[in-house]
């Protein structure tokens, strides 16, 4: 079973995700960050799913595993399609939303080839390892288009405060939890000290994303090269 | 080898937006004047030093916590030491970095003072309303 200090970061990450919900509906932006929420709301029921789960069978548990991995890559397609709704959302002006689509599916299914391709030559449990190789590549992937996204609203002189934020903070959780998956590849000994990341590095996006609704109004301004860690 | 390459991709990217994210928040305060009040108790007149970062941190655990400013007031800690590893590391082999780290320092403690000008309202306005009740 889970121990005190598990169940703490447990809660703590289900309130963080329901109050990104109730902070959207209190600011009227439930709509207008559709995909963001819609992530949020998947996240947790699938919370409640895992709370069912370790009650009735168990943390060592196949059920518990099985649901575990394969909630975690529902969660992250999701993650990804919001991703690409923030891509819309920079890039509304231009009006390239359908090539942005068109090229997010595509990315998608050339990284689930790719996945397969590498487990199909190293695996007998191809299911399994597929989805578990298919989270990393695609928090990986995610990363790549979260930093390519900052530098094209750095180009593109994007001010909205709040898209800024969300947009950062996708980008601290995404780079976090591919170093995590690196380290654990790289040092598989460590894992018993790296998975215990994996929960509170969950906390902080849904705390960022509840903050910045909550706290930055639709239209406040800034400017993004202020940002920029090497100065343009 | 492949790890290896993510993993220092991952690293850098992080250190990146997490800088970025830090600077954000400074910027949403930055614009903000504070009371005579608490230039009063700060000692922060206009511009902020670096060296007034832990003494408004001091004071601003005296107040009663915020929980919509206790993640930003964390994330912002976080910032500020990192930025004293760099001034004690990189900062003296690269002089142009210490004026920048310099800067930032000073940027985090007023973003301090903008925090404890909230937490003190904060303060007021739940005396007032135990006054109320």
């Amino acid at each position: 079973m889970l121990g005190p200090v598990d169940w703490f970061i447990w809660v703590l990450s289900l309130l963080f995700e329901a109050s990104v919900i109730v902070c959207s509906l209190r600011r009227k932006s439930f709509r207008r960050y559709f995909l963001l929420n819609l992530y949020m709301l998947i996240s947790v029921l699938i919370s409640a799913g895992t709370f069912r789960l370790l009650l009735h069978y168990g943390r060592k548990s196949l059920e518990y595993r099985y649901f575990y991995f394969y909630s975690e890559a529902l969660l992250i397609i999701v993650l990804y399609f919001a991703l690409i709704g923030l891509y819309s959302r920079v890039f509304e002006e231009m009006r390239v939303e359908r090539y942005v689509r068109l090229g997010a599916v595509l990315l998608l299914a050339g990284t689930a080839c790719f996945t397969y391709a590498v487990v199909s030559q190293s695996s007998h449990r191809m299911l399994t390892y597929f989805v578990f190789e298919l989270c990393q590549n695609l928090y990986f992937v995610g990363l790549v288009l979260t930093y390519v996204l900052w530098g094209a609203m750095l180009k593109l002189k994007e001010t909205r405060a709040l898209l800024v934020q969300i947009v950062l903070s996708l980008g601290v959780y995404f780079s976090a939890y591919a170093a995590s998956y690196a380290i654990s590849n790289l040092r598989p000994d460590l894992y018993s000290y790296t998975y215990r990341l994996f929960p509170i590095i969950g906390c902080l996006l849904p705390l960022a994303w509840a903050y910045a609704i909550w706290r930055v109004p639709e239209d406040a301004r800034l400017a993004p090269a202020r940002l920029a860690v090497v100065p343009r | 080898m492949m790890a290896s390459l993510i993993f220092v991709f991952s690293a850098a990217a992080l250190l990146q937006f997490f800088i970025s994210y830090c600077r954000s928040l400074i910027a949403a305060s930055s614009k903000q004047v504070l009371s005579a009040e608490v230039k009063d108790v700060t000692g922060i007149q206009r511009i902020a030093s670096g060296d007034d970062f832990r003494r408004v941190m001091q004071l601003l655990r005296l107040c009663p916590d915020r929980p919509e400013d206790r993640n930003s007031v964390q994330a912002i800690g976080a910032y500020f030491s990192l930025l004293n590893l760099l001034r004690s590391t990189v900062a003296r082999i690269v002089p142009s970095t210490r004026a920048w780290t310099e800067s930032e320092r000073g940027h985090c403690a007023y973003f301090a003072a903008v925090a404890l000008e909230r937490r003190i309202s904060f303060s007021r306005e739940m005396l007032a309303q135990q006054m109320d009740a």
